[in-house]
């Protein structure tokens, strides 16, 4: 057998078009898992028990289980209960639910590493609520939550992969049904893994770019 | 949803816990090789070890499975596909506890390995009595944390035709017709293991000496 990853270079529209459904998954994915995490990370903080308890309940079984059964329920259990889903909303879906767990609990450690000594600073200075949610808290937070989440951003788009299973046409999916159609499974598979290696790397540097960048910004370490 | 499909679903899990244990334990072995090699200061060795710590950590397991899968025959070594899947888990694993281990032995205190030194260690008994025994001592956490991945990462391994927990559901399911009750026991299961693990690491790290510098 030769080596030979030109066969599957010819068919560089296609794995383009499989790498632009993975981005958008992912991106989909991260922006929503953020966002949706935030709110479960804020209702668990000031919303009382009862909320912190079931939020933590669902967040430690999505947490728990792998992301491939919980895909499996989604898209083979959901026609059951009348929710009939392709497969890129089913992957959508699953995707942000996932990552609103794993960003919640980022949030979560967020919240609570903001000493209470800045907010009580804040206060005494006359600042409002909300100038001290905006000004102290989010800023300092967002320093101490950017690695893990960079962090998880990485996850995410290795999870991502896993959503060929249900047949989304995302970069896995194309590009190995390329190296099936040309008998060239070797060579598919190992521009596949280094795309994913270079995409990782990529995010991997602006994360530590970003960090260096907003940590110049903190002047004080109490 | 019968006893009998539970029964076999428990059955599945056995392979699930067996493969993922196997994995952690050859990983660990693997991890030591490569953290050693980072901390060597040697630049021949560093940068293989870089280079496989960054691609296991960079490439989906997924692509990794499938790769090692094609691979493997390609260069003419035939195993079962069991082994091909747990080299794979292995390999991956073996990256993070790498990463893992390199930062126990960064985060052990500079002050007692000096405190070591004055007090007439030499080099060798520093490294295996105080610097060897703390930094597995401060990597535990993050070892429980990487069994349990690993444990949620083997349902991967269904993907190449292994029966473990994943995919007896998966072919229970669609055997059966009962997608929800068979896939919800499934993530139970795995939910328990993980509890499990979980409680039992808990227990296990508060019985072991804290590191203060």
């Amino acid at each position: 057998m030769i080596f030979d990853p030109t066969v599957i270079l010819d068919k560089l529209p296609e794995i383009g078009s499989g790498l632009l459904v993975t981005l958008v998954l992912w991106i989909v994915g991260i922006v929503g898992g953020v966002v949706a995490g935030f709110v479960v990370a804020s209702a668990r903080r000031f919303g009382g028990m009862a909320i912190n308890g079931v939020l933590g309940l669902v967040v430690e079984v999505l947490r728990g289980t792998p992301f491939l059964i919980q895909v499996f329920l989604l898209y083979y259990g959901g026609p059951f209960v009348g929710l009939m889903l392709d497969p890129i909303p089913c992957g959508l879906i699953g995707l942000t639910v996932y990552a609103a767990a794993y960003y919640s609990e980022v949030f979560r450690a967020g919240f609570a590493a903001v000493p209470p000594g800045h907010v009580e600073a804040a206060e005494c200075l006359g600042m409002t609520r909300l100038q001290t949610i905006r000004r102290i808290q989010i800023p300092e937070m967002a320093l101490i939550v950017l690695p893990p989440s960079v962090n998880l951003a990485v996850i995410l788009l290795k999870e991502s992969a896993v959503l060929s299973v249900i047949t989304v046409p995302e970069l896995t999916t194309v590009v190995s049904a390329i190296g099936s159609q040309q008998y060239a499974f070797l060579e598919a598979i190992f521009v596949l893994a280094v795309t994913y290696w270079v995409i990782v790397e990529a995010t991997d540097r602006l994360g530590r770019l970003a960090e260096r960048r907003l940590s110049r910004l903190r002047f004080s370490k109490a | 949803m019968t006893i009998k499909l539970f029964t076999l679903l428990m059955q599945a899990a056995l392979y699930t816990l067996g493969i993922s244990i196997v994995s952690i334990v050859i990983g660990f072995a693997i991890a030591i090789l490569l953290s050693a090699a980072m901390l060597s200061g040697k630049g021949i060795y560093i940068a293989p070890a870089r280079l496989f710590i960054s691609f296991f950590r960079g490439v989906p397991l997924l692509v990794q499975l499938l790769l090692i899968y094609t691979l493997l025959p390609v260069i003419g070594i035939n195993v079962p596909s069991i082994v091909a899947a747990i080299i794979g888990l292995s390999l991956c694993t073996a990256a993070y506890q790498a990463e893992n281990l390199r930062g126990g032995f960064d985060a052990v205190p500079k002050g007692l390995v000096e405190a070591a030194d004055v007090t007439g260690f030499n080099p060798r008994q520093t490294f295996f009595r105080i610097r060897v025994p703390i930094a597995l001592r401060l990597t535990f956490p993050a070892l429980v944390n990487e069994a349990i991945m690993i444990l949620k990462s083997s349902s991967l391994v269904s993907v190449v035709g292994i029966i473990e927990l994943t995919k007896m559901a998966q072919d229970l399911s669609s055997s059966t017709y009962l997608p929800i009750p068979i896939f919800a026991s499934a993530g139970a299961i795995y939910l328990v293991i993980n509890w499990a693990i979980a409680l039992v690491a808990g227990r296990v790290e508060r019985s072991l000496p804290k590191v203060t510098a």
